[in-house]
């Protein structure tokens, strides 16, 4: 499996690539990246160290068979994996962080002073457990969005360029999906297609669907009786053109501040499947879902419940800051309000 | 407006086709049946007991069409007819896990539920919409971004953490209120509600406050603000007898989405805190693989949510001369 996750990344970055180039053609994005970077370096930055780890945790490989690496031999590891050593780089149980003994018993540690947040039930440490996490959140965010907006895009925009029996279908499809309150339907598809990664973001992708679905093609309907549109079609432009040159482009920005408010919901929703047993492994969500009877232990343990809700807590808010100036910076309403 | 009516009820009930339908792909196409027998009666349970289980839950008959039976009975003794049949008459059947009716149980937790959700609904509506008009009255000032910056943190921490965080300080450092626990009894009722409905007041607290100020920013910029103002009010009473009074439609629209959620509970609040309502019944009917209770409570939100809308348009239509009944 692993091959797949790296042939991912790749087209990932290769369409990053793209649509940077894209972006930096068009006089449009280009000012309202710089605007952005201007305005929030912070959220940015901390955005990119997350892409990055999760980057480094989606390249794989597997070594030769040697007698040095005889505890992994034939699984394929991250890099991450690599810096971590996950094998060797663990305890028999709780220690609290940067501590030289156990939490329960006081035996000397293995890895003395070594786990800046100590490490868990067990044994295993709690920095590398946060750091895979950022991967898995990604993975619920990204990929989901990545995969439902190229639908929601193309359902949505054709049932309002078109309108009529296509529009009624859409929309028809639309009323139905939104009708079911959006956790009880997202738990209802993971319950029926079960549990893991696909599952789940196809559950995920399914609610979701919606509401990127219904943004596409009310602002489809407003463009499709704009003079620019009306033009291009006294010129004998075709539909299909029409759509690319005029509509798209003229959606991008609502898919881009969509996705990113979309984002945020996805992840903290995981969180609620964790707890009801239906999340993603490795996930932040499970991790807090493990640590919350931590807390009523005398000391109490806090660095796994802390570990993964800085970790998700960051995430989020960096996502809704850049998404909240995002929307500033393009709509030109909310320019003229505030600041 | 009868026209209008019967057109709008009947794009409801259309609608409720819908989801039922949609009910059905997930829980009788997609799920095959034989599974969910075979998880209710265990792997090597004996092929009587297997088909006896299958016949009493109803799960024993073809998809669309049974081509055993003979004329209308074809179409009728499948497992799509007696889905919609059933389900239409609110006959709910029996608990895939435990066998208990699942009718009793929803009577059961409404009562718990309403008791969680409706003071939380109050609440965080009347602390939501205060704020965000004192927010919206201060509007750039340094006490509208303070705000906002709270409500921004606020909204990105994920609820479980609310609830974790809560019953721990409240509960087990301060001792204020018991961590869980529920009684129906009115004199100790709000020791056990307080603290989840705190801690849910607390969790929608950003979303909702930001949410109410961008209408109440909407309504500020409308013409007749100026004319009151022209005509010498006062800001305060600009604020609650103009700008508040015609910003109720728009909050009202959002208020009616949230009603469905009364009743189906507060999945997560009634779980961790031992209200055992229908958002607990959830929790369990997931838990439990049991496929019964979770297709009729998300037919039911479904349900309730559609019959908001109905009634949310019908009030537009009364209130607003200029909804066009066409």
């Amino acid at each position: 499996m692993h091959w797949v996750s790296n042939i991912i990344v790749l087209l990932l970055i290769l369409g990053a690539i793209y649509a940077g180039r894209y972006a930096a053609r068009d006089r449009f994005w280009r000012e309202n990246a710089i605007e952005l970077w201007r305005r929030r370096p912070v959220a940015i930055g901390v955005i990119a160290v997350y892409l990055f780890i999760a980057l480094l945790d989606s390249i794989s490989w597997v070594d030769p068979a040697s007698e040095a690496n005889a505890l992994t031999s034939g699984r394929a590891r991250t890099i991450i994996d690599r810096i971590f050593r996950p094998e060797t780089f663990k305890e028999a149980s709780y220690s609290a962080p940067l501590a030289s003994v156990a939490f329960y018993g006081g035996q000397p540690l293995l890895h003395p002073g070594a786990h800046a947040l100590g490490t868990d039930l067990l044994g295993r440490d709690v920095v590398y457990r946060t750091l895979k996490g950022m991967r898995v959140a990604l993975l619920i965010g990204g990929l989901t969005s990545l995969v439902v907006i190229p639908i929601a895009l193309l359902f949505g925009v054709t049932a309002g360029y078109f309108g009529r029996r296509i529009d009624d279908a859409v929309f028809f499809a639309m009323t139905v999906l939104a009708s079911v309150p959006s956790l009880l339907l997202l738990i209802a598809l993971i319950m029926v297609l079960g549990k893991g990664t696909v599952q789940v973001c196809v559950a995920l992708g399914v609610t979701g669907w919606v509401h990127f679905c219904r943004i596409a093609r009310g602002e489809t309907l407003k463009l499709r009786e704009a003079d620019f549109v009306a033009a291009a079609r006294a010129l004998g432009v075709r539909d299909g053109t029409i759509i690319r040159r005029h509509i798209l482009p003229n959606i991008a920005h609502l898919v881009i501040i969509t996705f990113a408010l979309s984002f945020t919901a996805l992840v903290l929703s995981e969180t609620i499947l964790s707890y009801l047993g239906i999340g993603l492994d490795g996930s932040w969500g499970q991790m807090i879902d493990q640590a919350r009877n931590e807390l009523s232990r005398t000391p109490i343990i806090w660095w796994n419940l802390a570990g993964a809700s800085v970790a998700l807590f960051t995430l989020v808010l960096s996502v809704n800051v850049i998404a909240d100036a995002m929307r500033d910076i393009i709509d030109p309403r909310t320019r003229r309000e505030g600041r | 407006m009868a026209a209008y009516l019967t057109r709008r009820i009947g794009y409801g009930l259309v609608t409720v086709f819908g989801v039922l339908f949609l009910l059905f792909v997930l829980f009788f196409a997609v799920t095959d049946p034989d599974d969910i027998a075979r998880k209710a009666v265990g792997e090597r349970a004996r092929p009587e007991v297997y088909a006896q289980w299958k016949k009493n839950h109803g799960y024993d008959k073809p998809l669309f069409i049974n081509m055993q039976a003979s004329d209308a009975k074809r179409y009728t003794d499948t497992l799509l007819f007696e889905h919609y049949r059933r389900m239409l008459t609110f006959d709910f059947g029996r608990s895939d896990a435990d066998d208990s009716p699942i009718s009793s149980r929803l009577r059961e937790g409404a009562g718990p539920s309403l008791s969680l959700t409706v003071p939380l609904f109050v609440f965080g509506l009347a602390l939501s919409v205060a704020v965000a008009l004192f927010v919206a009255f201060f509007r750039e000032t340094y006490v509208d971004r303070l705000m906002l910056v709270v409500c921004m943190l606020t909204m990105s921490v994920a609820s479980l953490l609310y609830i974790i965080a809560g019953q721990y300080l409240v509960g087990q450092l301060l001792k204020w209120f018991p961590i869980s626990g529920f009684d129906p009894d009115p004199a100790v009722i709000a020791r056990f509600l307080a603290l989840p409905v705190l801690v849910g007041v607390v969790s929608g607290f950003g979303a909702d406050t930001r949410f109410y100020r961008t209408i109440f920013l909407e309504e500020i910029s409308r013409d007749y603000v100026r004319t009151a103002r022209a005509k010498g009010c006062g800001d305060a009473r600009v604020m609650v007898r103009h700008v508040l009074r015609n910003a109720l439609i728009p909050i009202l629209t959002n208020v009616v989405v949230q009603i469905p959620f009364l009743f189906t509970g507060v999945l997560l609040l009634e779980s961790f805190f031992g209200i055992p309502g229908l958002g607990a019944l959830t929790v369990e009917a997931i838990q439990g693989n049991d496929f019964s209770t979770l297709r009729t409570m998300v037919y039911l939100g479904a349900l309730l949510f559609i019959l908001g809308q109905i009634l949310t348009d019908i009030s537009y239509a009364l209130a607003d001369p200029r909804v066009r009944l066409g």
